[in-house]
This record gives C-alpha cells, sequence and structure tokens, in this order.
C-alpha cells in the first residue's frame, strides 16, 4: 500500500533536493553579516522544521492509535518519530558546525534555540528504548502512543516559549517580516518543499519495508502451522 | 563576528552539507541491507512453500496408491467407490 508511488515521489524529491542545492550555491546571494557560511542555514533550517514537524505528526498518528486501535496508526507514529530522530541529529551536527563558523564555538549553553531543540532530541531519545522495553505489544503501541502525543505537545509549546524568551545569540530568520530577501526565501522555500519531501518519501519506504517484513511473518507461520 | 573569508567558510559549509549527504547515504545502505534480508526470507519462504506442496503430493501419491484397493473392495461389496 505504501509501496505505490513511490517510484515517482523519489524522483521529485531528488530532483528538487538538486535544484534546492543548485540554487544554494548559484543563485542565493551572498548574506552581507555572515558570508558564505550562512549557506547553511538552507540545510539546517528546513531540516529542523521537518524533524519538529515529524515529531508532531508522530503525535497525531498516536491519537490515531488511542481513537482507533489500528496497529497501523501505531506504526505510523513509530516511522514519523524515527525519521525526525534521524533528521534532529542532522540538526544538531549541522548547527553545530554553523556554530563553529559564526560563534566560534561548537556549542552555546545559554541559547534557548539550541538547548530546547537539544531537549526535544532527547525527549524523543527515550521513546525508543521505553517502546521497546516494553514486551506485550498492545501494552507497547499504548505506551508509546501515550509518550508521543505528550511529547508531541511539548514540541510547539517549547517552540513558543522559546520565541517569547529573548534571544541572545541565534538568529530569528522566520517570523518576522522584511528580515530575508525574496530571492533568499525563495531558496528557502525550495529547501523546505525538497526536505519535506525526503521526510515523506523515506517515511513511505520505512513504511512499506515494516508492512513487507509483516506481511512475511505472518506468511511464515500461515506456512509453518500444520 | 565578522563574516569569515571564503576559503574558511567553505569548509564549514562542505561539512554540513557532506554530513547531511552521507545520512542520506547510509540510511539508503540500510535501507539495502533490509531490502536483502527481505529478498533471502522471501526465497526461505518459497522453499518452504514448494517443500509443503511437494510433501502433499506425496501424501495424495499415498492416498491414491491405497484408495483403489478401498475402490475394488467396495466395488465387490456393491458399493460405491468413496469419494474424495
Amino acid at each position: 500500500m505504501h509501496g505505490k508511488g513511490l517510484r515517482g515521489l523519489s524522483i521529485a524529491t531528488a530532483a528538487t533536493l538538486v535544484t534546492a542545492f543548485a540554487l544554494v550555491f548559484f543563485y542565493a546571494p551572498l548574506d552581507a553579516d555572515q558570508g558564505f557560511v550562512q549557506k547553511i542555514f538552507y540545510l539546517h533550517v528546513p531540516m529542523a522544521i521537518v524533524a519538529l514537524c515529524g515529531f508532531i505528526f508522530g503525535g497525531i498518528c498516536a491519537i490515531g492509535f488511542l481513537r482507533t486501535r489500528d496497529r497501523k496508526w501505531d506504526l505510523r507514529s513509530y516511522v514519523a518519530i524515527h525519521l525526525s530522530l534521524i533528521l534532529g541529529v542532522g540538526v544538531l551536527i549541522t548547527g553545530s558546525i554553523w556554530a563553529r563558523a559564526s560563534w566560534g564555538h561548537w556549542w552555546v549553553w545559554d541559547e534557548p534555540t539550541l538547548v530546547s531543540f537539544l531537549i526535544i532530541f532527547l525527549l524523543y531519545a527515550c521513546y525508543q528504548p521505553l517502546r521497546f522495553s516494553i514486551e506485550d505489544p498492545d501494552k507497547q503501541a499504548r505506551y508509546a502512543a501515550v509518550f508521543a502525543i505528550l511529547a508531541g505537545a511539548f514540541v510547539p509549546l517549547n517552540f513558543l516559549a522559546v520565541r517569547l524568551a529573548q534571544p541572545l545569540a541565534h538568529p530569528r530568520v522566520l517570523g518576522a517580516s522584511g528580515n530575508l530577501p525574496s530571492s533568499m526565501e525563495f531558496v528557502f522555500l525550495v529547501s523546505l518543499a525538497g526536505m519535506v519531501l525526503l521526510f515523506i518519501t523515506l517515511w513511505k519506504y520505512e513504511m512499506a519495508a515494516k508492512q513487507t517484513r509483516m506481511r512475511l511473518k505472518s506468511l511464515r507461520q500461515r506456512l509453518l502451522s500444520p | 563576528m565578522p563574516a569569515l573569508p571564503l576559503d574558511e567558510a567553505g569548509k564549514y559549509v562542505a561539512g554540513a552539507y557532506v554530513v547531511f549527504v552521507a545520512m542520506i547515504l547510509i540510511y539508503v545502505v540500510i535501507m539495502a541491507i533490509r531490502l536483502q534480508r527481505i529478498e533471502r526470507e522471501v526465497a526461505e519462504l518459497d522453499e518452504l512453500a514448494a517443500r509443503k506442496e511437494r510433501e502433499e503430493s506425496d501424501h495424495r501419491e499415498e492416498d491414491d496408491l491405497e484408495r483403489p484397493d478401498a475402490a475394488r473392495l467396495s466395488q465387490d461389496a456393491g458399493l460405491e467407490a468413496p469419494r474424495r
């Protein structure tokens, strides 16, 4: 079911990402303040946005599971959180590289945006150990859903709290009008579209792989039963 | 901090993009390994299904070997041959 249309989606994702990166290096103007280092922005920020939205999506799917008790919602939630965690690793690494180039430090502990993202990442890093420490599959899915909903609600709250806090060093590039030229905004939006497509493609791949394995397992049981 | 010169900034920008590409590549490799495992399992199940089919046909042959006698005995007794 999830494998349907994957070829077209994969091609669209690859084309959008290649276009986005070409635009980043050949079209987007150099930032007057940060210079060439600002090019990391087109990778780091879309990745962070998609990771955070993925965590929220995981929470929404978890609500779907608790409402219907259908295991496919649990699987959707698990895969979304799993992929968001991988993107989260990318956000932390690229963010550290950008911080080192811009501020001269790999990490700044008194910057709310950085620390809040790390808190969210560490919170979700507990998801898988929690999930797989429970043997009973029903209990596992139920507890994981509750965790995903609570943590998913924490993501926008955390984002709001950081927005309200006084920014110390991390730039506010989104939300305030007029601080991103239209050419930069266009490239940013293409990068964001590429990242969203990448997330959807990997999510569908992962879902298709997991469902295939589940089908194989049930087929094996049917074949081995007398 | 003032903007870094291109040669120095380039290292950081390249580093960030290489991390992203490397992550995707690692993910693709993991998916490929999983696909191989699935293929192996499909082959195993295929073999299992073939073996089961062979066993079933062997049983059928054994039944066929036994049944003609039963059919003959039934006919001798004036009964219909047992239906399968």
